[in-house]
């Protein structure tokens, strides 16, 4: 589905797990940023269809109709839902999947 | 969210049972494709959203303010992180811009057919979302619009309406979509 060319390859890619590289803008001691696991969050709005955001994390994560479903129903309920996680690089390719797919998608730092 | 059109509890039967007594406008083949039917004043309309949706879209430079009824369709990834969200906008406005332009490409090229293939069904399915996005974010709607009685004095209406439309015509594609 998207095309991750233009998703930008420095940065994160090429660092080992075991030497975290504190940048200049971030604080001494901060664990950098790509190498602590990230969540996706879908957000409850009024216009997206239940079933149409059913059959969009069916389509971009192969999730069962089931499992889809009882996202579908935890955002719709709770207001959100986690629905991927990983790297901070899966994280935002997931979530502009699903900007391209219009779901009110974002991501934050799994702590 | 909306509950839109969703028969839940319907089982496989019981859709094919509807199929047969009432008029379905989408129905997925054997072979994959999907059957559009729908009547040519329906396609007109549709034609004529398409046009405005693609003025809307190109009307704002990639750099510069949205219209604010496309805030659904560039929405943030990030919440906390400045930094971070502007570089995700940077990188993804013109991307996601030129997925909507294709997709409407793509409708607009088949939308006198019977018949679609399933990158054409995607390109349909999110456009037509598309349009709900900025027809209820123009519109405000909230999830009691729903069981809300139109109201003809209401110089809205029109647009309300044909939101709702909307929202059914793409309750059942996505419907016909999940039933292979």
């Amino acid at each position: 589905m998207a095309s991750a060319s233009l998703f930008p390859q420095n940065g994160w890619v090429g660092q080992t797990e075991n030497s975290p590289t504190i940048t200049d803008d971030q604080s001494p001691g901060s664990i950098a940023d790509e190498d602590i696991p990230w969540v996706v969050l879908v957000w409850n709005d009024p216009i997206n269809l239940m079933s149409y955001v059913v059959h969009v994390l069916q389509r971009l994560f192969g999730y069962s109709s089931d499992k889809a479903t009882q996202l579908m129903l935890d955002v719709h309920n709770k207001g959100r839902a986690v629905v991927s996680n990983g790297s901070r690089e899966k994280a935002e390719l997931d979530v502009f999947r699903l900007h391209e797919y219009g779901l009110w998608a974002t991501m934050q730092k799994d702590v | 969210m909306s509950l839109g059109f969703m028969s839940t509890g319907c089982g496989q039967l019981c859709r094919k049972m509807s199929d047969v007594f009432f008029r379905y406008r989408f129905r997925q083949r054997q072979n994959g494709a999907m059957e559009v039917r729908i009547s040519e004043q329906e396609r007109q309309v549709l034609g004529d959203l398409m046009e405005q949706l693609r003025e809307l879209l190109l009307s704002t430079s990639p750099e510069g303010q949205l219209d604010p009824s496309l805030r659904r369709l560039y929405p943030a990834a990030y919440v906390e992180e400045t930094r971070y969200e502007q570089e995700y906008q940077r990188s993804t406005r013109d991307q996601l811009l030129e997925r909507r332009l294709s997709h409407l490409d793509i409708v607009e090229a088949t939308l006198n057919d019977v018949e679609l293939d399933s990158d054409s069904v995607t390109a349909w399915i999110t456009t037509l979302n598309d349009l709900r996005l900025v027809l209820g974010t123009r519109l405000d709607v909230s999830e009691d619009d729903e069981s809300r009685v139109l109201d003809p004095e209401d110089p809205q209406e029109r647009h309300r309406a044909i939101y709702h439309y909307l929202s059914h015509l793409l309750g059942e594609f996505v419907e016909a979509a999940g039933n292979e």
